[in-house]
């Protein structure tokens, strides 16, 4: 095992070589058609639906037609199972998708190229989404967009139960109260989905986390378990129940059935509810302040391009193109993402100031930590979450941290 | 078995005989060459590579073969089955749940399939091509269209848990509820926390107590969509070995006294046992390599009581890019089968042999 890691470090290092060599030239410099000809790269996309496959596609052939590289953009049906195949055949996508949860897994046995510190406007990303794509002190992927999750109230429930605008919970004790004021018989205060995705938020805002600063596995710490008593009191007194128990298989269907008054989710709740239940009003607020004050998660995706790819300035010019504010706004306005560029911020508020909510979470949101094997460790995590209302959080917490100290070196 | 028809034959002269051969040989093997090729190459040689990835610290990337992969003995192997961690846990939460799967299926798919079989095969029957047609029909159908049925079927909010209520029955959640059902029976009769001889040793990374959870409501649920899909492949074959047993038998167990059941358990149920021996040994390969309805309906979920080693293998080496381990999995399942099927084999075998004072002919014309 150690020995590919020192190998995936110096095949990291000879891929930022080439990058730096190749830096000479530059990626602004017209490369004019003609020598561009016969040039060629894949794009491998995991798409949320037809709209963001015609957006990305019209993208990516904008691009094309200026630079003469024939691009052709590809929709997985299983992104990381075809990326995995791409790697080990030897043959990947030249750019692809990334999640930040997955960035370690690949980067650690050298699928992938360090190119972000050598494109133009790697200043403009947020840098906390920088870092969650952050692996062995490399960035990995040019961040393509991000959600937080915020607070999600259906406005015809919360009027029904007398509450109005200064009733929105901004601490725990103000979710509590709400939360139980919009318990009724059929449906539930606040309905999220069974995992640490979603629990975590709770984490978040009272100052813990599963790693701390240094990133160190500080998954058992009190902080953490308090959360997680604090999450099964408000499951304990019926007020909070998971998705899964109301019949949902998400807190959006949950939500939007009407099985629950508030949801915590993402800025991709947007889409399904106005696609599967347009008649449902709702308004969205920032998660509720815990006693180490705001605290939300996000996810990160962006443009990963293949250490093998055998035309990565090609594949770096590309994403380069398509990390531009116009394209990312032009993006968030065909799927509803929310751009990863400072310098789109404000117009995306201003187009959608319903949903700054959203945007506002990037400033105090934790990342899953880019360890190899985290995915597993949470997926546990997970999986003892979905039992916590007959579970222990102090023993719940102590496994995740032995789980946590065998994968972080 | 030394019939004297047959020596002649085998006495014909030498060196026509082995020009014949060696030309029918030489045949056999040109007309099977394309099957030996194409099984070599989809079959013998990605196994032996997968053989050789289980032993290697192959990170997913390039060749296997490449000289950066180096061979690290059974480090993948010992993670899983010797070295405490999540790796160990999972595989042995993996195993306990297929273990259920498997003990619940094969039994219930076979009397299922033997049950059935006897039904469609009488001829007082009307209608038995409909029958058979209708009960073979689930085996036609793709898995994941079933499968999809099925996670409607038993939603929380779904038809079954409907009816259930009409008998006055609250159903589970059966696809988000994590407990197992002999944990839950277990509460019902008063044990809510587990005996401390069980919660404190275990195997493989799971207390004895999590060993016999029993199959969660979601494992039931694909328990009993494998004896409704299966069954009916299994009713064809023994409908097929019913019509092998000639009426004269049966006239002769009528002639000695014997009722229905007595002629169905001394007589056709030991003719069937070739046909049973075929049943079982599909059943527990089947059974313990259950991939795609995980896949499609719950990817291990709730609480990992779905996971299998299948599946486990699968998200391991595709997901995880634990390569090694994800061979190793699959290896040790093999291993897991192939020894289940030599025990039945031997068990069933036993069984056959039947006590020679007992032969109904004399010695010698029973073989014709």
């Amino acid at each position: 095992m150690r020995t590919t890691t020192r190998l995936a470090t110096a095949m990291t290092a000879v891929g930022a070589l080439t990058l730096t060599a190749c830096g000479g030239s530059g990626f602004d410099d017209d490369t004019s058609t003609e020598d561009a000809a016969g040039r060629s790269i894949s794009v491998l996309i995991g798409s949320s639906g037809d709209a963001e496959t015609a957006a990305v596609t019209a993208a990516v052939d904008a691009w094309s037609a200026e630079s003469g590289v024939d691009a052709t953009v590809n929709v997985a049906s299983d992104l990381s199972q075809q990326l995995s195949q791409g790697f080990a055949g030897g043959s990947p996508a030249d750019v692809f998708y990334l999640t930040n949860d997955t960035v370690a897994t690949y980067a650690s046995n050298g699928s992938l190229d360090a190119y972000v510190d050598g494109l133009a406007n790697v200043d403009d990303f947020y840098p906390n989404v920088l870092d969650s794509f952050t692996y062995d002190s490399e960035v990995y992927a040019a961040p393509k967009d991000f959600s937080t999750l915020a607070l999600i109230i259906n406005t015809d429930l919360w009027a029904a139960a007398g509450l109005t605008d200064a009733d929105v919970p901004t601490t725990w004790d103000e979710l509590e109260t709400v939360a139980a004021a919009l318990t009724t018989d059929t449906t539930v205060g606040l309905a999220i989905s069974p995992e640490f995705a979603r629990v975590g938020a709770f984490f978040a805002q009272n100052g813990g986390w599963l790693v701390d600063e240094d990133g160190t596995p500080a998954a058992d710490s009190p902080e953490n378990v308090e959360a997680l008593t604090y999450v099964k009191d408000l499951m304990a007194a019926g007020s909070l129940k998971y998705a899964t128990d109301v019949g949902a298989g998400w807190g959006g269907e949950a939500f939007g059935t009407g099985a629950a008054a508030m949801t915590i989710e993402g800025n991709w709740i947007t889409g399904a509810l106005t696609n599967d239940y347009p008649d449902v009003a709702y308004t969205v607020a920032e998660l509720p302040a815990g006693p180490a004050g705001k605290g939300t998660i996000q996810f990160n995706g962006g443009w990963g391009v293949a250490a093998d790819s055998p035309s990565k300035d090609d594949a770096t010019a590309l994403v380069e193109y398509l990390t531009q504010p116009e394209q990312q706004l032009g993006f968030s306005e065909a799927f509803g993402v929310m751009p990863a560029v400072l310098s789109a911020a404000d117009t995306w508020k201003t187009d959608n100031p319903d949903l700054a909510p959203f945007l506002e979470g990037a400033d105090y949101a934790r990342s899953i930590p880019s360890v190899v094997g985290i995915s597993d460790v949470v997926e546990d995590l997970n999986a003892q979450l979905q039992a916590l209302s007959s579970g222990d959080p102090q023993t719940i917490l102590d496994s995740t941290q032995q789980n946590l100290e065998a994968i972080v070196p | 078995m030394t019939t004297t028809q047959d020596r002649p034959q085998t006495r014909t002269p030498r060196p026509r005989k082995s020009r014949t051969h060696g030309r029918e040989a030489a045949a056999g093997w040109l007309f099977i060459s394309p099957m030996l090729v194409l099984l070599g190459l989809f079959l013998v040689v990605p196994v032996l590579m997968a053989a050789w990835v289980s032993v290697s610290d192959w990170s997913g990337r390039g060749s296997p073969f490449s000289s950066d992969v180096s061979f690290v003995g059974t480090d993948n192997y010992s993670a899983l089955l010797s070295e405490p961690g999540l790796a160990q846990s999972d595989f042995g939460r993996a195993l306990r749940n297929n273990g259920y799967y498997v003990l619940f299926v094969i039994p219930l798919q076979t009397a299922v399939s033997l049950f059935l079989a006897v039904m469609v095969n009488r001829r007082i029957l009307r209608g038995r091509g409909f029958f058979r047609t209708a009960f073979y029909f689930p085996s036609v159908t793709s898995s994941v269209a079933i499968t999809v049925i099925f996670l409607f079927l038993f939603s929380t909010t779904g038809a079954v848990n409907k009816a259930l209520s009409w008998l006055g029955v609250n159903g589970p959640s059966w696809f988000s509820d994590p407990g197992g059902i002999i944990h839950v029976a277990l509460r019902g009769l008063g044990v809510d926390t587990p005996p401390a001889a069980l919660a404190e040793h275990g195997l493989l990374g799971n207390s004895w107590w999590d060993w016999l959870s029993g199959p969660s409501p979601a494992m039931s649920v694909f328990i009993i969509m494998a004896v409704f899909t299966t069954s009916g492949t299994f009713m064809l074959l023994y409908v097929s070995a019913l019509q092998n047993i000639q009426g004269e038998i049966e006239e002769a167990g009528i002639m000695d006294g014997a009722n229905g059941w007595q002629r169905f358990r001394s007589i056709t149920l030991p003719m069937l046992k070739p046909t049973t021996f075929t049943v079982l040994t599909l059943g527990l390969i089947g059974t313990w390599q259950v991939f795609d309805q995980i896949y499609v309906g719950t990817q291990g979920g709730p609480a990992k009581t779905t996971l299998t080693p299948a599946y486990l293998s699968y998200t391991s080496s595709f997901q995880n890019n634990q390569w090694g381990r994800g061979a190793a999995i699959a290896f040790v399942l093999f291993a897991i089968i192939v020894t289940m099927t030599i025990v039945q084999r031997i068990l069933l075998r036993e069984r056959t042999a039947v006590p020679r004072r007992r032969r109904f002919y004399p010695d010698g014309k029973d073989e014709r």
